[in-house]
């Protein structure tokens, strides 16, 4: 079970103990929490300051705004990282004749 | 079991071929017995590649010559080289075959329920055989000619495959791109074969190599070559067919095309090393295979994240994931001819490339299983519009939850063993490098911790209410895939110990598969 290639020892076996153990530690300290509130009532209900919450299947938010920052910083790269995706056939043929000839280029260079 | 261990290689490749033309003969006397012979020829031909890896890795390099009265005389009596259709089986060859035979019976397995009610399953189950039987040709010929004749039946049956449901027109669009780029990629590899075998009268991989002189004419063969096989494999820049495939292949079949790529990149390794290994500096090629690899993890990881289609974003993992075996093992073909750095870190860093290899089959394909279930209850794939899922599939949930931390490389998972084996030997090579591969799995993980978000979590949604949890043979098909994960986690030492590091021995020992087909040559 230990995987003792490269330069470290990798034992998942130890990763594994230590996870249960954890994973029990936590439950524990979950078990030992607050009791006495009461479900259903507006003690479980979510508060942003007063607005007016709406129903839970509208909160999930879409998979297009999840890391929204990001992809904003990123803008001018995914733009230019959009421009040579452009689903035509004839232009991925065009980037294969471009690399196989750079690459017979190094090569033949490099000989 | 004398004779099955002697003439395995033959009947690996003709059993299922043979299965393909009488499939749609048995599809006319129902799907049962369509079903159950699938299944006993695809159980025999896994049996055979576990005899003929049994043979491999106690005896070592397995020649088998079609037509010669002895399987194992490559070289006819009166003649110097080697004349008839061979298969050279070595421990990369075999350790490509068993990750091949894996994927194919999960897949078949899942396809089962999948397909159910749908139209032309017969041409379906052949083409899945002609793949099959394609995928594992390309890993066990010993003949250039051979190799584009294989590369060519898994593309075609592969291209027949993606556009299956000819009903959805982007899914003929996927098969169209496919069978184009595969085509202008084959002719590529046809070329280059044509040289060399206009200067050196030969076609079998190892006489080429004992004859190989490096002039010009072979360098710009072995350019044409390994291009061939990066587009094969969706190599950045030239991975731009693989989203549009893969995202409207259907179930079962993503994977298999997918480690139809890995075959490529075998075919790659095996030009690279065994073809021109030896007296050639390997540096150039080696760098080229690096860049590639590097452009192939960032650009790949970067797309993905930002998919919203849950199958084009794992179409961009697949291929930053090739990325990380083409680093892997071109840091050892650029080392190729330094002892030294060979022996310090390059075998490593192409033990951690291969191990990946057979990891991203397990895991990769569990998650386009997954994509694909999901894609089954909700008829859709854009993550926008899923939520919730996990209430009501969570076994499909639980295997995504694997896949995903597998891919990422978190501790225990087998993606973090190979990851583990390429950031440290990579370091050592170039420490940029292996910089660049850690970053990459961490948008790796912020991924699909999105997908895990917008289609598992929260409340349940109004309009998936009907939802529910996929059949059984969809769930045992990526079962079979998560039970191979797991092993491969708790045991990652005995796994490079029994199959990758013979792997990763067989391609940087290229005087012994030489010999095994020119031994006997004065």
């Amino acid at each position: 079970m230990v995987f003792g290639y490269g330069y470290a020892v990798w034992a998942p076996i130890v990763w594994l103990i230590a996870i249960v153990v954890l994973s029990v530690i936590a439950l524990i300290w979950r078990s030992r929490g607050q009791k006495s509130y009461k479900k259903g009532t507006a003690q479980t209900d979510v508060f942003i300051s007063g607005v007016k919450v709406p129903p839970e299947e509208l909160r999930h938010v879409k998979a297009e705004n999840v890391y929204w920052g990001f992809f904003e910083a990123l803008k001018d790269f995914y733009n230019g990282m959009m421009k040579p995706h452009t689903g035509i056939v004839n232009d991925y043929i065009l980037w294969f004749v471009a690399v196989s000839v750079i690459t017979v280029l190094i090569l033949v260079l490099a000989r | 079991m004398e004779f099955l261990t002697e003439h395995s290689p033959a009947l690996i490749i003709a059993l299922p071929l043979l299965a393909a033309f009488v499939i749609p003969l048995l599809g006319r006397a129902g799907a049962p017995l369509r079903d159950t012979f699938n299944v006993a020829i695809l159980g025999f031909t896994a049996f055979l590649v576990a005899v003929l890896a049994l043979d491999v890795y106690t005896g070592g390099t397995r020649v088998y010559t079609f037509g010669a009265t002895v399987p194992e005389m490559a070289v006819p009596q009166g003649y110097m080289v080697p004349v008839r259709i061979m298969f050279e089986v070595d421990a990369i060859s075999i350790f490509m075959a068993l990750a091949t035979t894996v994927v194919t019976i999960a897949a078949f397995i899942y396809s089962l329920q999948f397909l159910k009610g749908e139209t032309g399953q017969e041409r379906f189950y052949s083409l899945l055989m002609l793949l099959f039987v394609g995928m594992l040709g390309l890993e066990l010929t010993g003949d250039m000619f051979n190799m584009f004749v294989f590369l060519e039946i898994l593309s075609i049956a592969g291209a027949g495959l993606a556009s299956y449901r000819v009903n959805m027109a982007d899914a003929v669009e996927g098969g169209f791109k496919y069978i184009v780029i595969s085509a202008v990629s084959a002719l590529m590899v046809l070329f280059a074969i044509g040289i060399l075998y206009a200067q050196y009268n030969l076609l079998s991989i190892a006489a080429l190599a004992h004859n190989m002189q490096y002039n010009t004419l072979d360098m710009i063969a072995l350019g044409l070559l390994a291009i061939a096989f990066v587009m094969k494999l969706a190599g950045v820049p030239l991975h731009m067919w693989a989203p549009d495939t893969y995202a409207v292949a259907p179930a079962g079949i993503t994977p298999m095309i997918y480690t139809s790529s890995a075959a490529s990149m075998y075919a790659l390794y095996r030009v690279t090393f065994t073809l021109y290994g030896g007296a050639f500096d390997t540096g150039a090629i080696g760098w080229v295979v690096i860049i590639l690899g590097v452009l192939s993890m960032f650009i790949g990881v970067m797309m993905a994240i930002h998919q919203t289609d849950i199958k084009r974003l794992m179409a961009y993992h697949a291929i930053s994931q090739s990325g990380y075996m083409l680093l892997g093992v071109g840091v050892g073909l650029a080392v190729l001819t330094d002892p030294v750095a060979l022996a310090s870190y390059g075998r490593d860093a192409m033990n951690g490339g291969i191990f990946h290899i057979i990891n991203n089959a397990l895991y990769k394909g569990m998650l386009f299983l997954t994509a694909e279930a999901i894609f089954f209850r909700i008829g859709t794939r854009d993550l926008n519009r899923m939520g919730g899922l996990g209430h009501k599939m969570k076994w499909t949930a639980a295997f995504f939850i694997i896949g995903a931390l597998a891919i990422s490389g978190i501790p225990p998972f087998n993606g973090f063993a190979s990851k583990l084996l390429i950031y440290e030997s990579v370091f050592r090579f170039n420490p940029l490098l292996s910089v660049i591969a850690m970053f990459v799995s961490l948008v790796t993980l912020a991924s699909f911790t999105k997908v895990f978000y917008s289609a598992f979590t929260g409340a349940e949604m109004p309009s998936l209410g009907q939802v529910r949890e996929v059949p059984k043979s969809m769930l045992i098909g990526m079962g079979v895939l998560a039970v191979c994960i797991i092993f491969f986690s708790i045991f990652p030492g005995l796994v490079v110990d029994a199959i990758v590091a013979p792997a990763t021995d067989a391609l940087i020992d290229q005087a012994s598969y030489i010999n095994g087909v020119m031994g006997a040559v004065p």
